[in-house]
């Protein structure tokens, strides 16, 4: 049977990067617990729109936790309380009948805010254009057998892979540092054969882009990796600091 | 090569690292010189004599204090710089993610609780033992202060007892993190390796400042004791 319950919201709005912004209360009944936690802010949206009010703006696309679109600050967390979904995957049952909810966007210097929870991620595509080309070797088909690769690496690059730029590492981080996205990046390649020939060129200048755009200095807090969507590990920020010292100490 | 101990953040944490570990390595050699304070007053007269105002002494010193120099003006520098990354705005409705260790997110402070009572134990000691040492023999003359005697008078008061533990206390707790924050920060952390180094620097931290807190913690039960 379906079970609904009543929020109040508590919403940063904010017009445009310069506008000053401020929080705003909506209430909203009704809402099903089966719903997504977006599906309740088009609910909120519907509301507004009919009542000749502006939508609240946020970012959102496959809604099913592989576009790494979505963001959000909701209660505290980047992604909401639950451990290890993105915001698109969060669902109202995680919250309780006449609860307040307050929903921030992404805050960091490196990520401007666009409008109300909508912030700019270019950054972070910057930083894998900074990061260039990969060099692969065609011609004829190699035989699988000839490029061996361990089960543990093959495991680590996938799991660093997995990584959707969503930016929520920077989001949790009180330093405001993009190690954990970026560590995750650099490692991918790094581990797998195909990444050698431009290893250190891509380490050295994906972090030369990062801090170029003002994202902070890491200090091992952690707070990335609890709050990551996809659990990327902290270690990938020891190997991509072993990379870079690795490619300055070569110069 | 070399600005980029300047100019990138995993440079400029290089030198936050290894001036950190040096540190520690200090603290290691001078927590055992000093325990020997409790057990054998002669033979730690006899190392602060050894420790005096000679050139070896001297130059140490003053690598040490450039360490430190160092070590400070970068965690003023680079707390600044993650202060500006964080961004204007704060969040209203912040949640310590699970996990997260205290300390890591506090580490400035530490410091600074750490600092001003080197400014004290400087003051309580150095000025008193290698300064004045050195000012004498600048006037041509031999002295050699009895160290056991100054730390058997300092801790004959609770209140320095007590002081120097809250100082411990904080180095404690900028040592568990720093420690192996300092070894991930040079790469030296993988999936295996991680869990170890934090139980690592744990014990290590913790062996460190005990063996300093015994001595305070010594007198302060000698003296309630009568
Ligand atoms: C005996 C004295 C000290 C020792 C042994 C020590 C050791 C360390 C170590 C090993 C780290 C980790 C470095 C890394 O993560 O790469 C660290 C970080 C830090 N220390 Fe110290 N420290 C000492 C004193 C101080 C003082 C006096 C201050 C400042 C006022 C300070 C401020 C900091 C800060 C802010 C960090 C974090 C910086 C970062 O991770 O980027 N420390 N310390
Ligand atoms: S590391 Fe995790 S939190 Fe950071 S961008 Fe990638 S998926 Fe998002
Ligand atoms: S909308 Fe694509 S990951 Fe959430």
């Amino acid at each position: 049977m379906e079970k609904t319950i009543s929020i109040h919201l508590k919403i940063w709005r904010q017009r445009g990067p310069k506008a000053k912004g401020a929080f705003e209360t909506y209430h909203l009944d009704h809402v099903s617990t089966d719903s997504s936690f977006l599906e309740m802010l088009d609910m909120l949206n519907e509301q507004l729109v009919g009542s000749g009010k502006e939508p609240v703006v946020f970012d959102h696309d496959c809604r099913e936790g592989i576009c790494g679109m979505c963001s959000l600050y909701i209660n505290g967390h980047p992604h909401g309380p639950d451990e290890d979904i993105t915001t698109c995957q969060l669902h109202m049952r995680k919250f309780k009948d006449g609860e307040t909810i307050t929903i921030e966007p992404w805050r960091s210097h490196g990520f401007p805010i666009i409008r109300d929870l909508m912030v700019d991620r270019t950054a972070f595509d910057k930083i894998i254009q900074a990061g260039g080309y990969v060099s692969i070797n065609t011609g004829g088909i190699p035989d699988a057998n000839a490029i061996p690769i361990s089960k543990v690496k093959a495991d680590e690059a996938m799991d660093a892979a997995s990584c959707i730029g969503c930016g929520a590492c920077v989001a949790a981080c009180k330093n405001g540092s993009a190690m954990l996205f970026v560590s995750a990046k650099v490692s991918q390649l790094a581990l797998l054969p195909q990444g050698q020939v431009e290893a250190a060129r891509r380490a050295k200048s994906m972090v030369a882009k990062m801090d170029e755009l003002g994202f902070g200095n890491c200090t091992n807090t952690g707070a990335c990796e609890a709050e990551c969507p996809k659990n990327i590990s902290i270690t990938n920020i020891a190997r991509l600091n072993r990379e870079f010292l690795a490619a300055k100490f070569q110069d | 090569m070399g600005l980029f101990i300047f100019n990138s953040s995993i440079g400029r944490k290089l030198i936050m690292s290894i001036s950190g570990l040096a540190l520690i390595l200090f603290l290691l050699f001078h927590s055992i010189m000093n325990i020997f304070v409790i057990f054998s007053p002669e033979i730690y007269d006899a190392i602060c004599k050894f420790l005096g105002a000679n050139w070896y002494a001297l130059i140490a010193t003053m690598g040490l204090a450039f360490l430190f120099v160092v070590h400070i003006v970068y965690a003023f520098w680079l707390s600044l710089q993650n202060y500006i990354a964080r961004g204007k705005e704060r969040y209203a409705v912040k949640k310590n993610a699970p996990g997260v260790d205290w300390a890591s997110q506090n580490m400035l402070v530490l410091g600074a609780i750490v600092l001003g009572f080197i400014a004290l134990h400087l003051f309580n000691f150095w000025y008193k033992m290698q300064l004045q040492e050195l000012l004498a023999k600048l006037n041509g003359e031999v002295l050699h202060v009895e160290g056991a005697a100054l730390v058997q008078e300092l801790f004959a008061s609770p209140v320095y007892c007590l002081l120097y533990i809250v100082w411990l206390v904080a180095l404690w707790f900028h040592l568990t993190h720093g420690f192996w924050s300092a070894l991930h920060s040079l790469g030296g952390s993988n999936t295996v390796w991680l869990p170890r180094i934090k139980v690592i620097s744990n014990i290590f931290s913790t062996v460190i400042v005990l063996l300093f807190m015994a001595i305070p913690v010594y007198y302060l039960i000698i003296n309630l004791l009568g």
